[in-house]
């Protein structure tokens, strides 16, 4: 009975169904359409406005040099190279600090991920003598930008000590300037780039999660780690899997903290920070000449180191969308 | 018997309170191992003057001279301290409703979705660290742009502004709103972070309400603000905070530039970290009052 009936409604026309609404349908779609219009539009407008700097320096990066000078050309070259691109490489030594930034960033935003997710749970769901000042601490620790301590803390790492409890047993403190541990050690502090940050993300995140979830597994005899780990983690996966990316972005296209600890090693940050200078020393090389390459060859050159850094973020940012995004509707209940 | 029965009372608040301090213990440590000495040798210089000598640095306790300094005879510092908090607060409020804007629309279905939030997390990589120097003084871009502008007739936006101009209405205001208008680059490449921070929140959102509230006679835009707004609130503090940081941060700011001239360039150590210092001070000042207000709007699942 009911499927005929919708059969008979799907053969009636537009216009009968309108009628038999009063009006409503016509009004609906109308409504909707201008909708998926305007939002149509306004999307189209923000992509393009976030994408026109990227092609733009895609195109200065395969052009010659001639056609940089030339005013007809404003977007396409005219002749296209890919010469630039194995100059940027070989100057950035690309292949081994795409190897060294990669293990260095998923390893360093891991550690960083890990510690941040355990504190910001404690600061959500405990409570402990002393929680506001902590609390006004990790508040402290966003504020600071790193410049400003940048040369205690290098001092701190030259001559490396705790209390004194170094000197006195071997009678010198430690150089822990030049390798990666201290780096990694300060992550595992919650000291790395803009970690207060995360901390107070997956707090806030925990917070907004019912607590009738916990006191649930704790009835069953669930322990306080077990509730963390099963019941607490896999609903917090969105933001930890955010931060994790942040985190990743962050430490990948960092040079101040990668300078600071990371001198020796060759990483695409630190490659690009310096391209420029090391271009100027390339170009008086092999033109003999001492003058300095024009600031157009400058500038391209930087495009073209820009998009060698970017590139493989976006790749990566693309394969772990999937993941990041949609994860949401399978984690299970929320209520 | 009444030994355990002793243990297991205090245990109850007595063992939550050791798991929250084992939680929080790599941020602790953290803290005390990494940065307590260098922000008590910040704030000692920011007391002292600083000379620098062959052996290294000397501090002579100088008492507030240096804060005094930066307030009242410094002529250029207040003016700048207020022009970037005039500017943070109307363009943390633009980021805020840009970026909630653009996460509701993010989260809706259209074809495309995926590619969209990809282009939407540029802004994220193109905001940090060694990228953003490089992207602002794009000369050569810049140039050529001068140029072209220069050759043709003004653009759209010119037009309107003169026309706007021209009416009755509070020229203040309309101006505003052009700055706005001109700065929406600006704005998208510095609400990366927001976005995701929203969208994460909007998709923690059980879609069981919305269809409760549908059947219940709902419209979309009282669940909006029934619904959406209430569960994403504690996303809105840490958004807000999270912008006004990232602002005052910004290497481009007038007062952070000042602060590094005096440090690397003046090698004037004690003067710089009181700049820092009060910089600080006023940062968390307004974090504080705007926090306040806002948490009392805020939701938490207590």
């Amino acid at each position: 009975m009911s499927k005929a009936k919708a059969a008979v409604e799907g053969r009636r026309s537009f216009s009968e169904r309108n009628r038999l609404s009063g009006g409503y349908l016509l009004k609906k779609t109308t409504g909707s359409v201008v909708l998926k219009i305007l939002r149509f539009v306004l999307i189209f407008g923000l992509c393009f406005m976030i994408l026109e700097p990227i092609v733009n320096k895609f195109c200065v990066s395969i052009m010659t040099e001639k056609d940089l000078y030339d005013t007809t050309i404003n977007i396409l070259p005219r002749h296209l190279t890919t010469a630039n691109y194995s100059v940027v490489m070989e100057l950035m030594n690309y292949w081994k600090a795409l190897f060294n930034s990669l293990w260095i960033s998923i390893a360093v935003s891991i550690v960083q991920i890990c510690a941040c997710t355990l504190v910001g749970y404690g600061f959500a769901r405990f409570n402990f003598p002393l929680k506001k000042f902590w609390f006004a601490c990790v508040i402290l620790i966003i504020l600071i930008p790193p410049q400003t301590i940048s040369s205690p803390l290098y001092l701190h790492f030259r001559f490396f000590d705790v209390f004194g409890l170094f000197e006195t047993f071997t009678g010198s403190a430690v150089n822990l300037r030049g390798s990666v541990i201290p780096y990694f050690l300060m992550s595992a502090g919650c000291m790395g780039l803009k970690n207060g940050l995360y901390i107070f993300l997956v707090r806030q995140f925990f917070r907004g999660i019912p607590k009738e979830l916990e006191e649930a597994a704790y009835v069953d005899g669930c322990g306080t780690l077990y509730t963390f780990v099963r019941i607490m983690l896999p609903d917090a996966k969105p933001i930890i899997t955010s931060c994790f990316l942040f985190s990743f972005v962050w430490q990948w296209t960092d040079s101040f903290y990668s300078a600071l600890f990371i001198g020796g090693k060759d990483l695409l940050s630190t490659g690009l920070a310096s391209l420029a200078d090391n271009y100027t020393n390339y170009y008086q090389i092999v033109n003999q000449r001492t003058g300095l390459a024009s600031e157009a060859l400058l500038q391209q050159m930087n495009a073209t180191g820009v998009l060698l850094v970017v590139v493989p973020i976006i790749l990566l940012y693309l394969i772990a969308q999937k993941g990041f995004v949609e994860s949401l509707s399978s984690t299970g209940i929320k209520m | 018997m009444a030994k355990v029965n002793k243990k297991t009372k205090m245990s109850l608040l007595g063992r939550r309170a050791i798991f929250g301090y084992l939680f929080i213990l790599p941020f602790v440590l953290g803290f005390l191992l990494f940065m307590v000495k260098p922000l008590i040798q910040s704030l000692i210089m920011s007391f002292s003057d600083v000379q620098v000598g062959a052996e290294g640095f000397e501090n002579v306790y100088a008492g507030l001279d240096n804060y005094k300094r930066a307030l009242t005879i410094d002529p250029n510092f207040s003016r700048m301290l207020l022009e970037e908090i005039s500017k943070m607060v109307f363009n943390s409020l633009a980021t805020i409703i840009f970026s909630f804007f653009i996460a509701l629309l993010l989260n809706q279905k259209f074809k495309g979705r995926a590619f969209v939030r990809a282009v939407f997390f540029l802004p994220v990589i193109f905001s940090s660290g060694v990228v953003v120097g490089l992207e602002y003084n794009n000369t050569l871009l810049s140039g050529m742009k001068e140029m072209i502008e220069g050759s043709s007739s003004s653009g759209i936006a010119d037009t309107l502004e003169i026309i706007l101009s021209n009416t009755d209405m509070a020229s203040g205001f309309v101006e505003k709103i052009i700055e706005l208008v001109n700065s929406v680059y600006d704005i998208a490449i510095a609400s990366g972070i927001q976005i995701i921070i929203f969208l994460s929140a909007l998709q923690t959102i059980p879609k069981s309400m919305y269809e409760a509230a549908d059947i219940e006679g709902c419209t979309k835009w009282e669940s909006l603000w029934k619904i959406t707004f209430p569960m994403i609130s504690s996303m809105f503090l840490v958004n807000w905070i999270y912008t006004i940081i990232d602002f005052f941060m910004k290497s481009d700011n007038q007062v952070i530039q000042q602060v590094q001239t005096e440090v690397t360039r003046n090698l004037d150590f004690g003067y710089g970290s009181a700049l820092a210092w009060i910089y600080f001070g006023v940062v968390i000042a307004w974090i504080g009052i705007s926090t306040l207000i806002i948490s009392r709007v805020v939701y938490y699942y207590e």
